[in-house]
C-alpha cells in the first residue's frame, strides 16, 4: 500500500452536504388523514401481534417441539438456501447490469427485457419446471436414458434444486435495482478517476462499484427476504425450511402455537437481515449529484463481446428459454391429454379478480400513509411507516397464520371467505403499493401544493386537482405491482382462501405437489401470460419517463 | 392615514430551537416593492412564508390589509388570505398548461371570465398565445412569466417572490428583471421579495429590508442603506467596506491619516470613544508620497477601474478605487486622503472586537 492509499483511507467518507429541512406546510395532520393510518396500522400490527400473544401463552408441549435439534437444522437450512441464494443473484445480476446498461452489447435494449422477466414466473411454476425437467423421470433422464443408459441422475430434491430455482427466479431484483442506479450515475466520477490517473478496472473497483453498493444491498436484501418467505419452491423441492415447515405443522398438528412459534423463529431470522442491512446503509453516504448530467458514453467491449453475449444468453436460456420450452412441452402434453377447462376459467377469473381487488385495496390505504410519511414527518409517520413495512419482513405464511386466528376469534362473518385473504394481501403488499405512492408524492414538491394553497384552494382541492393527478401514474404502477404479486401468492391463498376458492396458483400447486405436471402447465401459464400484463405497463412507464 | 397592505408586529418564528425569525416588525405601504435582503438561514425566506400563511407565527402577529392574519392564538390558511406567491422554482402545475394554469386561481368567476382574465394577464407578461402549452415547453424565463401571471390573475392584495430571479440565467436575470419590476409597476401590485442579491434588491425595491440571523437589521432605501447603514452588518450586506480604527476627539474620529468628520450615528459618540469608520472604495483618495506611512499591498487590474488595497500605519486595511490608466505599483508609499462629502459613518467599537 502506497502512502497515498493510506491517505486515501485515512481520509473520513464523503458525506453529502444537508440539505435544507424540509419545510412542513401543516404541521399537525387532518383526521381525514391520521384516522385512516390509524386504521391502517392496527390492521398491519395484528400479524406482530398475534405472533407475541401466541409466543407467550404456548404450551410447555409446543415449547419442547420447537427447541428439539431440528429447529435448528431448519433454521440453518433457511439462512444458508437465503445466503446461497443471495450471494449467486448478485454474482449474476451485477455483471449482467452492466452489460446491458453500460456496454456496447449488441441488442443490449432487448437483453435489458429479457432478462428482466423471470420476475413473472412464481417459484412454485419455477420448481415445478425444475422437477419436471431435472427430477426423476424428467425431460433430461428420459432424453438421456435412450441412448446412453443413463437411469439415474443426481438428486434435483434439497439445496441445490431450491437454490437452482430460486437463483434463477429472483436475480431479477438486484439486476433492476442495480440497473436503475448504473443508469442514473454521473460520469463525472468515473472520468475524473480516470482523469487523476485510474486505469479501467481501478475505476470500476474503487469508483463504480462502491457507487453501486447500496444498489446491491437492498437488491440483495429483497432476494434474501424473498427466499427467507418462500414455499412454493421449496415445498416443492422438498427442502424443509421455515415456510414448510409451518406449513406442515399447520396442516398436521391441533396445536398451533408450535406453528406461531415456528413462525415467531422465522420473523426473527428476516428481522436479522433487515437490521444488518440497515447497519450497512447506515455507515453508507448516499448522495444525489445535483445539476444536469450527460448521459454515459457506452463502453467498448472490444474481444469480449463474445463472451459477454454467451454469458448473457446462457442466463437468459437458462432462467427463460427453457423454462418456456418445458413448460411448452407439458402444455402440449396436457392439451392432448384433455384437461379439464371449465375449472380453469374458474381459476383464472378468481385469481383476476381478487388480485385486482387487493390491488385497487393496498394503493388506496397507501395514499393516507404517504401523505402522512412525507407531509407530516414525526413520530406518528415513523410509527405507521415502521409498521407498513411490517409486509415486508413477515413472510406471506406468517400473515396468513396471523389472519386465520384473528378470523377465527375476532371475525367470524369474514373467516372462511375472501374478505380475510384480501385483508392478508393488503397486509403483505402495501409496502409495494407504498413505496410507489410515497415516491410519486415526494416528486409532487410541496411547493406545488402551497401555490395552490396560495391561489384560493383548500387542503382536500388542493389534493384532488394538484395533488393527486400527479400522483396517479405512480399510484398505478404501485398497484400494477400488487396485483403481480397478488397473482403469483401462493402460501396465504392457501390457508385462508375459502374451501371452494380456487386460483391458478392453487390448481399449479396442488398438481405439480402430485407430480401432475401436465396438468399444471395451463394454469401456469395462464398465471405468467396475466401477471405479464401488469409488468409490462410497468415496462412501457419507465420506457416513457426518460 | 391609509394602512399598510402587509405588516408585521414582533412577529417571530421558531422551528423547534432553531429560532427562524426573531422579532421583526415592519409595514409595507400600498403600492410599494419592498426587498428582504440577508444570506441564506438569515430567516428571509422564513418571513415571507410567514406572510403567505405557509407557516404559523410562534409570537407576535402578520396583518394583512389591516387584518391579523397570523398570531399564536388564531391562523388564516393561505387559501383565505388573497396573497400571491410567486416560488424560487416557479412551482408551476406540470399536468396543466399555460392558460389552465393561469385560471387555476380564479374559480369565482364564470368560464368566459376566466378566459377573458387570463388572457389580459398573459398578454400583460407577453406571452399571448401559449396558453396551450404546457410549462414544461417553455424557457426559464417564459416559466418565471407565467408563474408571475398565474398569481397576478386573481388580483391579490400583495405579491410575494422568493428569489424570483435565482433560477435564471445571467444575461436573462437583468432582463427578467427589468420586465418583472414593470409588471408590478403595471398592475399597482404591493409586492415583497426575497434575494440575497444586494444589486437586485438596490435595483427592484423602494425599501430594502437587512435580515441577519433572524432579525431585522434596518429597513430603509437603497440609498439610505448605503450611505448611513445603521449597523457594519447593514454596511456589509450593502456593498464591499473597510473599517479604519479610531477615536472621537472634539466631535470627529481621529485616524492614521488625520481626522475625519463623523455623523452621530444614533446614541451618540462620546469623546474618547473607540470607533470603526466604515471606508467605501471611493471615499479615499490617493497620491505617491515616499514619506507617507501608508503602503499598497495589492493592486487587483478590474478593466473599468484599479482596485487598490493599502495598509495604514496601525496595520488596518483599506481599499481605493483608482482610474483604469493607473500605473501605481505595489510597495509603493501613498498619502490618503478623504474625498467624501458627506460626513463619515462611525460605529463605536464593541469590546473584545
Amino acid at each position: 500500500m502506497t502512502s497515498e492509499d493510506l491517505r486515501i483511507a485515512a481520509a473520513p467518507r464523503w458525506q453529502p452536504p444537508a440539505l435544507p429541512a424540509e419545510r412542513q406546510t401543516w404541521t399537525r395532520p387532518p383526521a381525514a388523514v391520521w384516522l385512516p393510518v390509524l386504521l391502517i396500522t392496527i390492521a398491519m400490527a395484528l400479524p406482530p401481534v398475534y405472533l407475541l400473544l401466541r409466543s407467550a401463552d404456548a404450551s410447555a408441549e409446543a415449547w419442547r417441539l420447537l427447541l428439539r435439534p431440528r429447529t435448528a437444522e431448519i433454521a440453518l437450512r433457511s439462512l444458508s438456501l437465503a445466503a446461497a441464494v443471495t450471494l449467486a443473484s448478485v454474482a449474476l445480476a451485477v455483471p449482467l447490469a452492466w452489460l446491458t446498461v453500460r456496454t456496447d452489447l449488441p441488442y443490449r435494449r432487448v437483453w435489458g427485457v429479457l432478462t428482466a422477466l423471470p420476475l413473472v414466473i412464481p417459484s412454485y411454476v419455477g420448481g415445478f419446471l425444475i422437477i419436471s425437467a431435472l427430477g426423476p423421470k424428467g425431460l433430461l433422464q428420459g432424453v438421456l436414458q435412450g441412448p446412453l443408459g443413463v437411469d439415474r441422475l443426481p438428486s434435483i430434491y434439497g439445496l441445490p434444486g431450491a437454490a437452482l430455482t430460486l437463483v434463477l427466479l429472483s436475480y431479477p431484483y438486484v439486476l433492476l435495482t442495480v440497473r436503475g442506479v448504473m443508469g442514473g450515475l454521473n460520469p463525472a466520477y468515473e472520468e475524473t478517476a480516470r482523469s487523476l490517473g485510474l486505469g479501467p478496472w481501478a475505476v470500476m473497483r474503487r469508483v463504480t462499484l462502491p457507487q453501486l453498493r447500496p444498489a446491491v444491498v437492498s437488491g440483495g436484501l429483497l432476494v434474501g427476504l424473498y427466499t427467507l418467505s418462500d414455499f412454493g419452491a421449496v415445498s416443492l423441492l422438498r427442502y424443509e425450511t421455515f415456510t414448510w415447515a409451518i406449513y406442515q405443522q399447520y396442516q398436521t398438528s391441533f396445536d398451533r402455537s408450535t406453528a406461531a412459534l415456528l413462525s415467531a423463529a422465522l420473523v426473527l431470522a428476516a428481522i436479522l437481515i433487515l437490521v444488518s442491512e440497515a447497519w450497512t446503509r447506515g455507515r453508507m453516504a448516499y448522495h444525489e449529484s445535483a445539476g444536469a448530467r450527460r448521459p454515459l458514453r457506452p463502453v467498448g467491449l472490444g474481444r469480449w463481446k463474445w463472451p459477454a453475449i454467451l454469458f448473457t444468453g446462457a442466463v437468459v436460456t437458462a432462467s427463460l428459454m427453457l423454462p418456456a420450452w418445458v413448460l411448452g412441452y407439458w402444455l402440449v402434453r396436457g392439451l392432448h391429454a384433455g384437461v379439464a377447462m371449465g375449472s380453469i376459467w374458474t381459476a383464472a377469473f378468481n385469481s383476476v379478480s381478487i388480485s385486482a381487488l387487493a390491488a385497487a385495496a393496498a394503493a388506496v390505504c397507501s395514499l393516507p400513509v404517504a401523505v402522512l410519511v412525507v407531509r407530516y414527518p414525526g413520530i406518528f409517520a415513523k410509527v405507521a411507516e415502521r409498521m407498513s413495512y411490517v409486509g415486508y419482513a413477515l413472510p406471506g405464511i406468517v400473515v396468513a397464520l396471523a389472519l386465520v386466528f384473528f378470523g377465527a376469534n375476532y371475525a367470524r362473518p369474514i373467516y372462511q371467505t375472501a374478505w380475510l385473504l384480501l385483508l392478508a394481501y393488503v397486509v403483505m403488499f402495501l409496502p409495494a403499493a407504498l413505496g410507489a405512492s410515497r415516491a410519486s408524492l415526494l416528486r409532487v414538491g410541496p411547493r406545488l401544493e402551497e401555490a395552490a394553497r396560495s391561489l384560493g384552494h383548500g387542503p382536500l382541492r388542493t389534493f384532488l386537482n394538484v395533488t393527486a393527478p400527479l400522483m396517479l401514474p405512480g399510484v398505478l404502477s404501485g398497484a400494477a405491482l400488487v396485483f403481480l404479486l397478488t397473482m403469483k401468492e401462493l402460501p396465504a391463498t392457501l390457508i385462508l382462501g375459502p374451501l371452494d376458492f380456487k386460483t391458478l396458483s392453487t390448481q399449479v400447486w396442488s398438481a405439480s405437489s402430485e407430480a401432475f405436471f401436465a396438468q399444471a402447465a395451463v394454469p401456469a401459464l395462464l398465471l405468467i401470460l396475466l401477471s405479464a400484463v401488469p409488468l409490462g405497463y410497468l415496462m412501457l412507464r419507465d420506457r416513457a419517463r426518460f | 392615514m391609509i394602512p399598510p397592505v402587509v405588516e408585521c408586529i414582533r412577529a417571530a418564528k421558531s422551528f423547534g430551537p432553531t429560532r427562524a425569525v426573531e422579532d421583526v416588525s415592519f409595514a409595507v405601504g400600498p403600492g410599494e416593492v419592498v426587498g428582504f435582503l440577508g444570506s441564506s438561514g438569515s430567516g428571509k425566506t422564513t418571513l415571507l412564508r410567514l406572510i403567505a400563511g405557509f407557516e404559523t407565527v410562534s409570537a407576535g402577529e402578520v396583518r394583512i390589509a389591516d387584518k391579523v392574519v397570523s398570531s399564536p392564538y388564531d391562523h388564516v390558511p393561505s387559501e383565505r388570505r388573497n396573497v400571491g406567491v410567486v416560488f424560487q422554482e416557479y412551482a408551476l402545475f406540470p399536468h396543466l398548461t399555460v392558460a389552465e394554469n393561469v385560471e387555476f386561481g380564479l374559480g369565482k368567476l364564470s368560464r368566459h371570465e376566466r378566459r377573458r382574465r387570463s388572457g389580459r394577464v398573459l398578454e400583460m407578461v407577453r406571452l399571448d398565445g401559449m396558453g396551450r402549452r404546457y410549462p414544461h415547453q417553455l424557457s426559464g424565463g417564459e416559466q418565471q412569466r407565467v408563474a408571475l401571471a398565474r398569481t397576478l390573475a386573481p388580483r391579490p392584495v400583495t405579491i410575494l417572490l422568493d428569489e424570483p430571479f435565482s433560477n435564471l440565467d445571467a444575461s436573462m436575470k437583468s432582463e427578467m428583471r427589468r420586465e418583472v419590476c414593470e409588471i408590478l409597476k403595471e398592475s399597482g401590485a404591493t409586492a415583497v421579495f426575497v434575494t440575497h442579491d444586494r444589486e437586485e434588491a438596490f435595483a427592484m425595491a423602494d425599501r430594502v429590508a437587512v435580515l441577519q440571523s433572524g432579525r431585522l437589521e434596518q429597513i430603509d432605501s437603497p440609498s439610505a442603506l448605503y450611505h448611513s447603514p445603521a449597523t457594519p452588518l447593514v454596511a456589509k450586506a450593502t456593498g464591499a467596506c473597510d473599517f479604519l480604527p479610531g477615536r472621537i476627539r472634539g466631535g470627529r474620529a481621529v485616524t492614521d491619516f488625520g481626522s475625519l468628520a463623523v455623523a452621530a450615528c444614533s446614541g451618540g459618540l462620546r469623546e474618547g470613544t473607540e470607533v470603526d469608520v466604515l471606508i467605501r472604495a471611493d471615499d479615499l483618495q490617493l497620491a505617491p508620497d515616499p514619506s507617507a506611512a501608508a503602503v499598497v499591498t495589492s493592486r487587483e487590474f478590474r478593466g473599468d477601474e484599479v482596485l487598490l488595497a493599502v495598509r495604514t500605519p496601525s496595520g488596518a486595511t483599506v481599499h481605493c478605487r483608482r482610474h483604469h490608466y493607473s500605473t501605481l505599483e505595489c510597495e509603493t508609499r501613498v498619502r490618503l486622503f478623504p474625498v467624501r462629502s458627506e460626513p463619515f459613518v462611525a460605529f463605536p467599537r464593541r469590546p473584545g472586537a
